[in-house]
């Protein structure tokens, strides 16, 4: 299979991705767009069952997706220069300046000048007592099942956690039809309040708050709650939840539970990026520690959409070469870096939440590992290499975060291949060089 | 306090020499500066092996062998220890021949094994690609995990009194029984082990070891495909050449429905990154001998350093001209599989009692770089 060129390849097709690639093409550059979905949007603008068809790879049939803002598909439909590569993976990156690409069919390279990283990022799930049950899943897992077609009508749901994912998770579950018994936000009520209060500077923002709790309008919203255990012997049947001084019990179908979210880093850190508090370290125009590598998105820091829209901007124009028009946007970047430090500060987790699992939970799902064999370890290393926790299929994905954020370990050492690949694809030569740029 | 030993490094080699020396009576400490069994121990396949290219090799192999085997029901079940067997794959008749000669030598030793026709070895490892000669089996070797196998040691040492010393990185030491630590502490001990696998060339000055760099790669779980250790004969040609990168065809069915695929050997690579293209030529070998390989999905892949030696034999032994300081290290690709006969020979050593095995293959002293050089002034010049 012969190998891909472009001027500027960008990785992930979320709200950053698009908005770099489109940077890209208005400025007359040639880009081309990796995704692992086979529709565009990341987690935020998951496409429906309903958005077109999902194995298209015309631009325009891709880009078929209503949960997109209407004017950036009109203007992504109309630029040239832009590829699109659905449904595939960034395996490896063997040589500086090109990505070792799997999809369903076939493995082959793509040479780059260029790379902007937009990853996204991934649900930080802790363990609690019983969070392993059928029926309990990550707040935003639930919502993305939802939107792939699992029928939650009547159900009744709880959602527990912290962050305002959990209420974008609530108002699509009512909207399908589901019965939201109610939220449990593990902040504290005085944290909420000051999270509320700080959004008057975010006007957009605080008026999206506030059409969600208009569309949520009877679903109990309780902060200083968290989820205690899941109950059920082969599924879930109840939750038990800590609310204040109290402690009760709720019957229900669903228990989504996310505690935030955690920065997708392993690519950067294959290209050999350096990271600060667990996503990229860029500097004021998004470029990384590697030449010719941008992050962006919740990639470099958890801040939300419009975080990423203007960083996804300001890294194609960076890209582009339309230095000036990407440095004139470093104000209203800072003016989003400051939501994302109002967010890191009002839904800091309580330390409740790193007491809740017992000897008997499991923590790393993919070798049956519990937390009480990980007492005896101080670190990442040791652990995994006498309990095998982080060595299964997710490779630590969901348990390195979780090991961080309950026994303070620093997770290190991530191993090739990206994303577990075919070995016949990792067979697969160069078959041109890189142009030298 | 002065000890009666002091063990630098917490790999499997230290580990075994370690409680070979608690058990003993000898009082015992153990020094780690990073993380016991996370070196070269934690990158090895554990594949529990008779290799036979010197009568010194398969002595120590051979022995190492049967103690694992006399301890295997000892192991915890982390350990993973499974007596899968080694199959080694001829693939014409000279390979045949190799195998037969093989099969001669290894009786003369006691050692049993069986001669597998291409249709034997075609209903035993149905995986296999068509086409094969045949294949010498070696029914009771094993495989093991050996970061949990090597901490298993340790903490069977510690229960006899040793005391594992972390965060302990030692600047130098000498032969007056002295270590001094990074933190500036010095510890004294009637004698000192060298025991640090590719680090021992930064305590002695002049050790005849070189790091030669090996990958691996682990698949996700299947169901079982593979049954034994799979090794091509031409391994050993590619383990005993001197110079240049070589593969060969090696894979291990792990416990947990995992393939683990080797081989490579690099001298003068230093970088702990992937060689992709040497990584290529492993997996390609490996797909030649398992085509089925290709559509399983890779989990993760890694690199190790073989503290080796010239002649491939470890270093177990006095530094030449030191009466304190000991060597214990160079294993090459075999220290899971010799690392209880290497405590064993080194504990014997040190207690003056006579070693079940000839210790003189394994004296540092046979490589003449060492009677030319003053090896613990140069230690002390260097160092301290």
């Amino acid at each position: 299979m012969s190998d891909l060129h472009t001027e500027i390849a960008i990785v992930g097709a979320g709200p950053a991705g698009l908005a770099a690639a489109l940077a890209v093409c208005e400025h007359g550059r040639a880009a081309c767009l990796i995704d692992d979905n086979p529709k565009p949007g990341g987690q935020i603008w998951r496409a429906g069952l309903t958005a077109g068809s999902r194995s298209a790879t015309n631009r325009e049939a891709w880009l078929t997706n209503p949960a997109i803002p209407a004017e950036l598909t009109a203007r992504l439909a109309r630029v040239e220069g832009l590829r699109v590569l659905p449904a595939a993976r960034v395996v490896a990156t063997q040589n500086a300046g090109s990505l070792l690409l799997e999809d369903a069919s076939q493995a082959r390279y793509l040479h780059y000048q260029k790379l902007i990283v937009a990853s996204g990022a991934r649900e930080l799930l802790l363990p609690f007592p019983g969070w392993t049950l059928p029926g309990v899943t990550g707040a935003g897992g639930l919502q993305a099942l939802v939107k792939q077609g699992l029928d939650v009508s009547g159900k009744r749901i709880v959602l527990a956690g912290s962050g305002p994912l959990l209420l974008a998770s609530a108002a699509t579950l009512r909207a399908a039809g589901a019965q939201v018994l109610l939220i449990a936000e593990q902040a504290a009520s005085r944290q909420l309040a000051g999270f509320v209060w700080s959004l008057r500077h975010w006007p957009a923002k605080l008026a999206q708050a506030a059409r969600l709790r208009w569309a949520l309008r009877g679903v109990p919203y309780r902060a200083g709650s968290h989820v205690l255990a899941a109950l059920g012997k082969e599924r879930l049947q109840s939750v038990r939840l800590q609310q204040g001084q109290h402690v009760r019990e709720l019957a229900c179908d669903w228990l989504g539970v996310g505690f935030g979210l955690v920065p997708n880093t392993e690519l950067l850190q294959a290209l050999g990026c350096a990271l600060q508090d667990g996503s990229a370290k860029v500097d004021a125009l998004l470029q990384c520690s590697q030449p010719n590598v941008f992050a962006v998105g919740e990639a470099c820091g958890i801040g939300g959409v419009d975080k990423a829209l203007l960083e996804g901007r300001m890294a194609g124009l960076a890209a582009a070469g339309q230095v000036e028009a990407a440095q004139a946007l470093i104000p209203a970047r800072a003016h989003q870096l400051r939501f994302a430090a109002q967010l890191a500060h009002h839904f800091s987790l309580d330390p409740a939440i790193r007491q809740l699992a017992d000897a008997q939970t499991l923590v790393c799902r993919c070798e049956d590992v519990r937390h009480g064999d990980l007492l005896a370890y101080n670190n990442w290393r040791e652990a995994k290499l006498q309990t095998r926790c982080g060595m299964g299929a997710c490779q630590g994905r969901i348990c390195g975060a979780a090991c961080a954020t309950l026994y303070g370990w620093p997770v290190t050492g991530s191993r090739p291949p990206i994303q577990p690949t075919r070995l016949g694809s990792l067979l697969q030569l160069e078959t041109t060089e890189a142009p030298s740029s | 306090m002065t000890v009666d030993v002091l063990i630098i490094g917490a790999g499997i080699i230290g580990s075994a020499v370690a409680e070979a020396c608690a058990r003993r009576g000898l009082c015992v400490q153990v020094l780690e500066a990073g993380i016991p069994a996370a070196g070269t121990t934690a990158a090895g396949m554990g594949h529990l092996v008779v290799l036979d290219d010197n009568p010194a090799e398969l002595a120590l192999s051979r022995d190492g062998l049967a103690r694992w085997q006399a301890r295997q029901h000892a192991l915890p079940s982390q350990a993973e220890y499974r007596a899968c067997g080694t199959l080694w794959l001829a693939r014409d008749d000279e390979e045949m021949a190799e195998a037969e000669r093989k099969q001669i030598l290894l009786r003369q030793h006691g050692l049993d094994s069986q001669l597998l026709t291409a249709d034997e070895l075609r209903r035993c490892e149905p995986a296999l690609v068509n086409g094969l000669a045949g294949a010498l089996r070696r029914p009771d070797e094993a495989v093991l995990y050996p970061p949990v196998a090597s901490r298993w040691l340790l903490s069977q040492a510690e229960a006899l009194g040793a005391v594992l010393l972390r965060n302990a990185e030692v600047n130098c030491v000498n032969d007056e029984g002295e270590v001094s630590l990074s933190d500036g502490r010095t510890l004294r001990a009637a004698n000192i082990i060298v025991a640090a696998g590719n680090q021992s060339t930064r305590l002695v000055p002049g050790l005849p070891l070189k790091p030669r760099k090996g990958q691996l790669l682990i698949t996700e779980r299947y169901p079982a495909t593979v049954h034994h250790q799979l090794v091509e004969l031409g391994y050993i040609r590619s383990a005993h050449t001197n110079d240049g990168d070589s593969v060969a065809f090696n894979v291990q069915p792990r416990a947990t429905g995992q393939l683990l695929i080797g081989s490579s050997r690099q001298y003068n690579d230093l970088d702990s990154g992937l060689n992709w293209p040497l990584l290529q030529r492993m997996l390609a070998r490996a797909c030649e001998y398992l085509p089925g390989l290709l559509a399983l999905q890779a989990l993760r892949s890694w690199t190790g350093f073989r503290p080796a030696t010239p002649d491939k034999l470890p270093l177990l032994g006095r530094v030449p001209g030191c009466q304190r300081l000991w060597l214990a290290t160079g294993h090459e690709g075999l220290g899971i599989t010799t690392a209880l006969a290497s405590g064993e020979l080194l504990a014997d050593l040190l207690c003056n009692t006579r070693p079940s095995l000839d210790p003189h293959p394994y004296d540092p002293a046979r490589f003449d770089t060492w009677t030319a050089a003053t090896p613990i002034q140069a230690v002390e010049a260097a160092t301290c």
